[in-house]
């Protein structure tokens, strides 16, 4: 049977997300408990798979690294209609930048078994590197091609698809396996339905940490990770700022005004 | 001359025979690099019929230019691409290698990454040598400043948009080595370019724009979002847009101003409905004049801008226009 492997990444709500600030005089993140939800891009891997699995037999795999509330997410993609879900979850892997994700989740990947296409969202919205999807390729040795927006043909060993460029497209021919990461463009992501979180109940969740994938401490997380944070600095962009007051039609008039002095407008 | 470690390397990119100018800013910055390090800059460009542009890399700053010039790196390909610089890289040692944060850039760079074992940061706003003589990229991140160093692994690697760094002043009577790469003879089949297309863009080239209008998520809904678009229009400005307007789908990718989108320095901005998160306002760090509207007046933007208006944009953007037109037609007039 055709399979596939969805990565997901559990992210502190983009929402909210701007509530994680820096504190100035300890340079430490305060968190202010922001929830972690599923990262928006990841809706699109996952809907491509269960596209495909519309309308071809496939198996569907969700595999996530993350801290054990990632377990969440992956049970959300399992009712969204993954088949089965994958946490690598170990306290040796945190604080992993976008190499050592990738190197973990490529061992994950290979511990699911044979498979036939990766999907990734094109970026998480709090790493936002882009660099997870064509790393965990490199490590698996397998093509990638990044910002796909369109699957033209799907039809044996040879996938077409478009990837996003600066004002067009690529065309590109691919031998699967290969991992892709996706779009908004691509498609339109399902909603959680009823029914498909009482058969999730069914499915399982399967964790694992670095001894079940069978990788030493120092390739992983931050000891595995070749950049690291070196100093956190606060950032001044400041301006003195001048409030334009009055009624609506008074602000406006002033900031024309204003603009037209200033020889911008 | 001993040189204390390897080169810094730029990879430049061309489209349709023309090299980027993030390309040449790159060269520009990588001399800074370079003399810090006691060290050269050196490009590798790949294309076809690029035999006399290494000219305009030495002009730019690069010392030496390793030019892979052949039908088959005529555009992008992923695969073969990344083969040449692997096999460049290990023999040769760079110390640090820069690429663009273009779509060829944001794929390439970890493949490369990737192949040589090494760390990679992403939309670098900038790029030092620390007393370490290690490289230290920064990047704006929860309101703060973090750098990001890769300190024992080598090449350092980073992306960086378009714009972070000023366009060098061409010195045309510089020049340096030119050394041909060969493409592998066995070329891998696994991906291919099949081809490329380019779109005119919609609308105003937000980096050429003078003055340029952003949206963000404050405009509520679509219909919110025409409001501003029509600013813009009015004001024959470029249209940008944060992450959240993106994420909606109001505004394209294209258009994102920011750490992971454009970066522009246009004479006026304006932003309108946005809450000045960093990642969004060093992408517009180089403004002349700077205008926010939001109704919030504890917003975090009025801190970063010249002139604020505290109102609601749907209400306000509509008089805002009429405004302008009036001005511009008592302009007419006198
Ligand atoms: C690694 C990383 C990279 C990123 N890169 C970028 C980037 O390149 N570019 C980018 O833009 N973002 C980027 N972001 C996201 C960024 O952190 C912010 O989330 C984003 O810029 C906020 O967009 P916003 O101001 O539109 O939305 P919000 O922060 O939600 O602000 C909306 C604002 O609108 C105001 N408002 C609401 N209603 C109205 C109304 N009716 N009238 C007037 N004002 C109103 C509110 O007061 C608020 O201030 C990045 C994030 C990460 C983690
Ligand atoms: N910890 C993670 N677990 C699973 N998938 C991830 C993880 N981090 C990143 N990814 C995948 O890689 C994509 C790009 O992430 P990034 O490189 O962080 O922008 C995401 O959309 C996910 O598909």
């Amino acid at each position: 049977m055709f399979k596939i492997v969805v990565c997901v990444k559990a992210v502190p709500d983009p929402k909210e997300a701007c509530n994680i600030k820096i504190d100035p005089v300890t340079k430490t993140l305060m968190r202010c408990d922001v929830p972690m939800v599923l990262n928006p891009l990841d809706k699109y891997a996952l809907e491509a798979a269960l596209q495909f699995k519309e309308q071809f037999d496939a198996h569907i795999s969700v595999l996530s690294m993350g801290p054990p509330e990632a377990g969440n997410i992956v049970k959300e993609c399992l009712a969204l209609g993954a088949d089965q879900g994958f946490l690598l979850s170990d306290r040796a892997f945190a604080g992993a930048d976008a190499f050592a994700t990738a190197y973990t989740l490529a061992k994950g990947i290979e511990k699911i078994g044979p498979f036939d296409v990766v999907f990734c969202g094109m970026a998480s919205s709090d790493g936002s590197t882009e660099w997870v999807g064509p790393e965990i390729a490199t490590f698996l040795k397998i093509p990638v091609v990044t910002r796909i927006t369109e699957i033209v043909e799907y039809n044996g060993q040879w996938w077409t698809v478009k990837a996003e460029l600066e004002n067009g497209y690529r065309l590109v021919r691919v031998q699967i396996p290969a991992v892709f990461t996706v779009t908004r463009a691509l498609n339109t992501p399902r909603r959680l339905s009823f029914s498909g979180i009482i058969k999730a109940r069914k499915k399982e969740i399967t964790q694992w940490g670095i001894q079940q994938l069978g990788v030493s401490e120092a390739s992983v997380g931050l000891k595995g990770s070749p950049s690291i944070v070196s100093t956190i600095a606060t950032m001044d962009s400041r301006r003195k700022v001048e409030i334009l007051e009055g009624k609506r039609e008074e602000k406006a008039e002033q900031l024309v005004q204003r603009l037209a002095n200033a020889g911008v407008l | 001359m001993e040189k204390s470690c390897g080169p810094v390397w730029v990879i430049a990119e061309q489209i349709d025979c023309r090299i980027l100018s993030v390309s040449f800013q790159l060269i520009g910055h990588g001399r800074k690099l370079a003399a810090a390090l006691d060290t050269t800059v050196e490009a590798i460009l790949l294309g076809h019929q690029m035999a006399e542009h290494p000219r305009q890399l030495f002009a730019a700053g690069g010392d030496r230019v390793y030019l892979g010039n052949d039908p088959e790196l005529a555009v992008y390909q992923p695969e073969i691409y990344a083969e040449i610089i692997e096999k460049l890289a290990k023999e040769k040692q760079p110390e640090i290698i820069l690429i663009g944060s273009t779509s060829m850039g944001r794929e390439l760079a970890p493949l490369i990454a990737a192949r040589l074992d090494t760390g990679l940061t992403a939309h670098c706003i900038d790029l030092v040598i620390d007393g370490n003589n290690v490289l230290e990229s920064r990047i704006p991140a929860y309101g703060g400043l973090l750098s990001i160093i890769c300190p024992d692994r080598r090449p350092q690697m980073a992306t960086i948009a378009a714009g972070v760094f000023p366009n060098p002043e061409p010195d045309g009577n510089r020049t340096g080595d030119i050394i041909p790469i060969e493409v592998p003879k066995e070329i891998p089949q696994r991906i291919q370019t099949l081809k490329v297309v380019r779109e005119e863009p919609e609308g105003m080239d937000l980096e050429s724009a003078t003055i340029v209008v952003a949206g963000g998520a404050g405009a509520g809904d679509p219909a919110g979002w025409r409001k501003i678009a029509d600013l813009a229009q009015v004001l024959n400005a470029a249209l940008g847009a944060t992450r959240p307007t993106v994420d909606e789908g109001w505004a394209a990718l294209e258009t994102m101003i920011g750490q992971s989108g454009k970066m522009v320095s246009p004479e006026l901005y304006i932003g309108v409905g946005l809450s000045g998160e960093l990642q969004h306002m060093v992408g517009i760090s180089g403004a002349k004049v700077m205008v926010a509207i939001n109704n919030d007046a504890k917003s975090p933007v009025f801190e970063q801008v010249d002139y604020g208006i505290v109102d609601d944009c749907r209400e306000f953007v509509p008089v805002f226009i009429e405004k302008i037109k009036a001005y511009r037609e008592k302009l007419k007039t006198c």
